[in-house]
């Protein structure tokens, strides 16, 4: 009953929609920005959204989306561009860079807030709201702003699909075919600052980078296709996107921003164990099952190669166990009492077989 | 005369913000030659996480449990980070994106539970209140000192203390960390205790710049300095220059437009970053035309042949 009440709820509803949307294009875009080695280039575009936010807001005196967006957007661009010149005109690393503007804009925004505040418009309540996200106070009117940046930005995506898959994957190749690298991964940047502006309500600017990062992470545990992975990484978007937001607005007076970036982390996390193939217990268990046939396949060549060995001998635990697998797969018959093991005549086969493959190794 | 200068407001202010610059930039220049200015973005994102686990634990906003607090919660954040790389999962960078946010995001949310309890806010949190430091003072020589100036000069001397002791150590370690390695110099564990240093920093800073700020105030001067000279003992002195001098005039500049002290102050080493960049005496933008367009005016010497 509560719960049919809360999905026909109005704010609900929009925050519902909101998540989803910020799922649907931070999921995706965050693939290419993780595939190509610009994680933290998500953390300096978010972080470098917040003066463009105050500076729409002086202009226009509104907090109207859509002018935050767009105020957003060029200074988040600004930013990665900024970046770029510094690491090609100096001596600067990458990373420099990044922190360099990551925090300068950050500053500039922290004293254009201040500044607003200052001049104690009455509009300005909500600006903070950026800083961790504020999910309940999105309107129906800022979600078709947002549906519509995505939207474009999906669509962009999908008619150059090739380009950026190959730019990502191989630029220099893509270079020599002609093909203009260089404005391609500029979009592609570009397009990060997309995802970025429309997360701002919801996760907020600071959070925004994981946003980026956890999606994508996560979807390129369970797949091995770009396609794919966009797919999963939008499907774990949606998911951490709008548990978080259900988590914020039934438990008013946490911020949304954390919530969403936690299970998002969380997914992660699942993904990083479990996923098959690539998962970290996956990983354990290949491990085990190469070391037991390795110990089974040594125990074999030693009763071939060996058969007349002393009776008793002190065995570790792992050895006996093998043995008893190994009579259990028929390989083996135990003949007289208690320690004398011999090979059957399939176990007989068997081992010619080992024999001669480590053999053919070691000669 | 001093306790005069002392009770007025500006100059406390001034020298907190100064201060906080010369701690963090001596530890900021091994991040940006090492190439991890990124782990201070980190760091400073998830000392929140730390500042909140200890004050539940022990009630403490700020002193030594704090500091030590925070250098733990820098190493468990690159130990996160390095342990996920290490998975060959995910790529550094990608690492470090999911460590902070999710560290950052549980401190968050622990402020929201315990908001009514505490007086960090979140608000605090971003910005810091440096304008407030003179409030919050301790008695020392007879002297009300502000108790900010306290933890970021113990911060300073800690920083400068362990960089000239280990001073040789630290710049082949930077520099050639296989030698140093070879030399038997332990550069991973140097680094470490570096690292802690950045943390303790970053939270004695913390209340006067929030957890943002702090990263310019310790990559930006270290930066604007290794655009202006090669020898590592001069980006020290540069960045500590440049940090003071951002102070001053950030301080003056935010009370003339009304606007966050820290803010400007942060802005102010952008500024100074800016004239670096471009007029640095060897690697500035506009040397490099002014050298070039020399060497294109000047006549070309035919090569001697004797």
């Amino acid at each position: 009953m509560q719960w049919l009440e809360l999905l026909s709820d109005y704010t609900f509803q929009n925050v519902v929609i909101g998540a989803s949307l910020l799922g649907l294009i931070s999921g995706p875009l965050g693939c290419f920005a993780v595939l190509r080695r610009q994680s933290l280039l998500g953390d300096a575009i978010s972080h470098a959204a917040l003066p463009g936010i105050c500076l729409s807001f002086i202009i226009t005196g509104s907090r109207d989306i859509g002018g935050i967006m767009i105020g957003s957007l060029a200074t988040g661009s600004l930013a990665a561009l900024i970046m770029l010149l510094l690491t090609r005109k100096s001596r600067l690393k990458t990373d420099a860079g990044l922190g360099v503007c990551l925090s300068l804009f950050f500053a500039v925004g922290i004293v254009l807030l201040t500044y607003i505040q200052g001049t104690s418009n009455a509009a300005q309540g909500g600006l903070e709201a950026f800083l961790f996200g504020q999910a309940a106070a999105t309107l129906r009117s800022d979600l078709w702003v947002m549906g519509g940046v995505t939207l474009v930005t999906l669509s962009l995506l999908a008619a150059f699909w090739k380009q950026a898959k190959l730019v990502t994957f191989d630029a220099e190749y893509a270079r020599t075919l002609g093909m203009p690298a260089t404005a391609i991964e500029a979009t592609l940047t570009a397009m990060v600052a997309l995802a970025v502006v429309v997360g701002l309500q919801m996760v907020g600017v600071i959070l925004m980078a994981a946003m980026i990062v956890a999606p994508a992470a996560a979807a390129r545990q369970w797949s091995r296709h770009l396609g794919t992975m966009l797919a999963i990484a939008a499907g774990v978007g949606i998911v951490s996107g709008v548990s978080g937001a259900t988590i914020s607005t039934l438990s008013r007076g946490l911020a949304t921003g954390p919530l969403i970036v936690l299970t998002a982390t969380a997914i992660v996390l699942l993904s990083l164990a479990l996923a098959p193939g690539r998962g970290l217990l996956w990983g354990i268990m290949k491990h085990y099952r190469q070391k037991a046939e390795l110990q089974k396949r040594q125990l074999l060549y030693t009763l071939y190669k060996h058969p007349a060995r002393p009776a008793s001998r002190r065995l570790s635990l792992s050895a006996r166990l093998t043995l008893a697998l190994l009579k259990r797969q028929g390989y083996l018959t135990r003949s007289q009492g208690e320690a004398d093991w011999g090979l059957t005549t399939t176990g007989q086969a068997k081992a010619r077989q080992v024999v001669a493959t480590f053999e053919e190794v070691a000669p | 005369m001093i306790a005069e200068l002392l009770n007025s407001t500006a100059l406390p202010i001034i020298l907190v913000g100064a201060m906080v610059g010369i701690a963090s930039s001596a530890v900021g220049t091994f991040l940006v030659l090492r190439g991890n200015s990124m782990l201070s973005d980190a760091i400073s994102h998830s000392i929140v996480f730390g500042i909140v686990i200890v004050w539940i634990l022990t009630k403490q906003q700020s002193g030594p449990v704090q500091l030590i607090g925070a250098a733990l919660t820098g190493l468990l954040t690159v130990f996160l980070t390095e342990a996920l790389a290490n998975t060959k999962r995910v790529k550094q960078d990608a690492a470090i994106g999911l460590v902070f946010p999710a560290l950052f995001s549980i401190g968050v949310l622990l402020l929201n539970i315990y908001a009514h309890d505490v007086h960090i806010d979140t608000h605090t949190v971003l910005l810091g209140e440096i304008g407030f430091v003179w409030l919050d003072t301790v008695e020392l020589f007879g002297l009300p000192i502000p108790q900010a100036l306290v933890s970021m000069s113990v911060m300073t001397l800690l920083n400068y203390a362990f960089i000239g002791l280990f001073y040789k150590e630290l710049k082949l370690a930077t520099f050639d960390p296989a030698l140093a390695k070879t030399f038997g110099f332990m550069p991973t564990i140097l680094f470490y205790v570096l690292l802690m240093l950045t943390s303790s920093t970053a939270v004695a800073a913390f209340d006067a710049v929030g957890a943002v700020l702090f990263i310019a105030f310790a990559i930006v001067p270290a930066s604007a300095a290794y655009l202006l000279t090669d020898r590592l003992w001069m980006m020290f002195i540069f960045g500590a220059l440049i940090s003071i001098a951002s102070s001053i005039s950030g301080y003056f500049l935010a009370v003339h437009f009304n606007v966050s002290i820290g803010g400007m102050m942060a802005v102010m080493t952008g500024v100074f970053l800016i004239l670096a960049f471009l007029g640095g005496p060897r690697y500035g933008l506009i040397t490099q035309m002014l050298k070039r367009r020399r060497a294109r005016q000047a006549p070309m010497e035919p090569p001697s042949l004797f």
